[in-house]
């Protein structure tokens, strides 16, 4: 959080010649209310401090008071831009003190819209990354996709962005009849303009000068500062929690990790972009085989978890999810923790930037895909 | 490694730990004054190799706090919790930042919320609070601020 002291170091210079800056944590780049304290000399970024806490809303705190029922609605304002994956780590970690079953059609809904967040979190990363470089009209491209998902989610879940939609047991509400034809027209519409994405910026001659080669990460760094997600993978770091500890039915369906090997900001790019056509193959194997049956199995009306501890993490947009919940066999948690993905991918930026230009910081930052609530919880 | 696998080799070297199998993943209770060669020796030992550190925590259990990391191992997928009691009113761990370098930034975070102090940690500053907050630490049990209220 801001400090006074730190106000006199406002545009001020030292003896090395050496200036500090402040960005944010009002700047349009920031994307939210992120505060960057940068060293600079001349125009070579010499370190920077984040400071964070503008958006910090206790949510830990908060669900200490909440019962498992209710403390799931909260994480959804985290990482908004994957609040049903959120939620989903919510509901598995309190379903594994339940010992209940949960329905098929539950378990393939839950990661039909997991797919269909990732990629319009991805699609949203797309267009703001390339606004922020200066281009406007992905923002355009990338919100014309978006815009589809958000209507599926919201004839379904009836929001379209907290969409709340998981219930330990399964999830609150069957399918709208509409959800196949609509995701089918949305994937026939992404199929038919995919093409333009990489017209726009993979192969845009201006776009890969300013990406190749900036800000490199590698990949013993990546694992040292717990990066995951996209990050990570932009380094060579096999991550993929649905890979690796796969969770709900991710073992039974075929797709691949996307690995990347150089560690700069075009790896990181690359591999977001890839990993949207592996949600779409995902979608696409799911949504003619969606079970008939239940969506939510019967649960008790008041839950309580049985003594202990339980760890549940799930892979969002943006890497590892971990929540912690230490129970004491109350309707409501003792302690609770969100491991964020958000928050150790912000702590390796003063470690890719040193030695940069300023001016490529606003590509290291676009490609860390940094939400600020997910970072401050 | 299996859980029973991660605790013979585990005991070998740290006879002194104590071990919880009740979760889904092996819990090991160690002293705070043999706890860095105990963390040292999970990072680099090459049969173990945990060089993941994906979540560092602190829980408060009124009588007193217990420092929670979870490791993992990115060459051989297994997983351990390490566990560390500490005293309440004077909750002091050495830093794990130059073994893992995320361990930094979770452990401002640790330190402003809960209060315990990181020895040899390279910056320990406030992280989400603003200034005026030393000494309070909101994540406690014990904490209640009626004007700023976040209990609900």
């Amino acid at each position: 959080m801001y400090r006074e002291t730190e106000i006199i170091k406002d545009f001020s210079t030292d003896g090395n010649g050496d200036m500090i800056i402040n960005v944010g944590p009002q700047h349009p780049a920031t994307h939210g209310v992120l505060h960057l304290v940068i060293t600079l000399n001349g125009e070579t970024i010499k370190k920077i401090e984040p400071h964070l806490g503008y958006i910090h809303r206790s949510i830990e705190k908060m669900c200490e008071s909440l019962t498992f029922r209710q403390f799931i609605y909260v994480t959804s304002r985290m990482d908004y831009l994957s609040a049903h994956i959120n939620n989903h780590a919510c509901v598995l970690c309190v379903e594994q003190g339940m010992e209940v079953e949960i329905p098929p059609r539950a378990q393939v809904i839950r990661v039909l819209m997991d797919e269909l967040t990732r990629i319009a979190s991805h699609e949203l990363w797309w267009g703001a990354m390339a606004m922020d470089l200066g281009a406007f009209t992905p923002f355009f491209h990338a919100f014309r996709e978006r815009e589809a998902i958000n209507d599926i989610m919201e004839e379904t879940c009836g929001a379209r962005l907290t969409m709340n939609y998981n219930v330990p047991g399964g999830v609150v509400n069957d399918l709208h009849p509409n959800f196949q034809k609509r995701v089918k027209e949305f994937l026939e519409l992404y199929k038919r303009k995919v093409h333009e994405y990489d017209e726009l910026l993979t192969e845009n001659v201006i776009f890969i000068n300013r990406m190749k080669g900036v800000g490199v990460l590698s990949a013993a760094d990546a694992i040292s500062y717990g990066c995951s997600g996209p990050v990570a993978r932009g380094s060579g770091v096999s991550c993929d929690v649905r890979k690796i500890y796969p969770y709900e039915i991710y073992d039974q369906l075929a797709f691949d990790e996307v690995l990347e090997t150089d560690g700069d900001s075009l790896a990181r790019y690359k591999v977001r972009v890839k990993e949207m056509n592996q949600s779409i193959k995902i979608i696409e194997q799911l949504i003619d085989n969606i079970p008939e049956g239940d969506f939510v199995a019967k649960t008790k009306n008041v839950l309580k978890l049985p003594k202990g501890e339980y760890y549940q993490r799930v892979e969002t947009a943006r890497g590892e999810l971990g929540v912690y919940i230490i129970s004491e066999g109350s309707t409501m948690p003792y302690r609770i923790k969100f491991r964020s993905p958000g928050f150790s991918n912000l702590s390796v930026l003063d470690k890719i930037a040193r030695g940069g230009k300023i001016a490529d910081l606003i590509a290291m930052m676009g490609t860390l895909d940094l939400v600020i609530p997910d970072i401050d919880r | 490694m299996t859980k029973e696998e991660l605790k013979l080799n585990i005991t070998e070297w740290s006879p002194a730990s104590t071990f919880d199998e009740a979760g889904q993943w092996l819990n090991i209770n160690v002293e705070a004054n043999e706890f860095l060669p105990f963390m040292q020796q999970l990072r680099h030992s090459e049969a173990l190799c945990f060089d993941y550190l994906f979540c560092l925590t602190c829980v408060d259990w009124k009588t007193h706090l217990t420092m929670v990391y979870h490791l993992s191992s990115t060459k051989f997928r297994h997983n351990v919790v390490v566990k560390v009691k500490l005293d309440r009113s004077k909750p002091e761990i050495e830093t794990v930042a130059h073994i893992w370098r995320t361990a930094e930034f979770h452990e401002r975070e640790v330190y402003e919320m809960f209060g315990v102090h990181f020895l040899n940690h390279p910056d320990l500053r406030l992280l989400i609070l603003p200034e005026g907050w030393e000494g309070k630490n909101p994540l406690r049990k014990d904490f209640e601020d009626p004007i700023n209220m976040i209990k609900l």
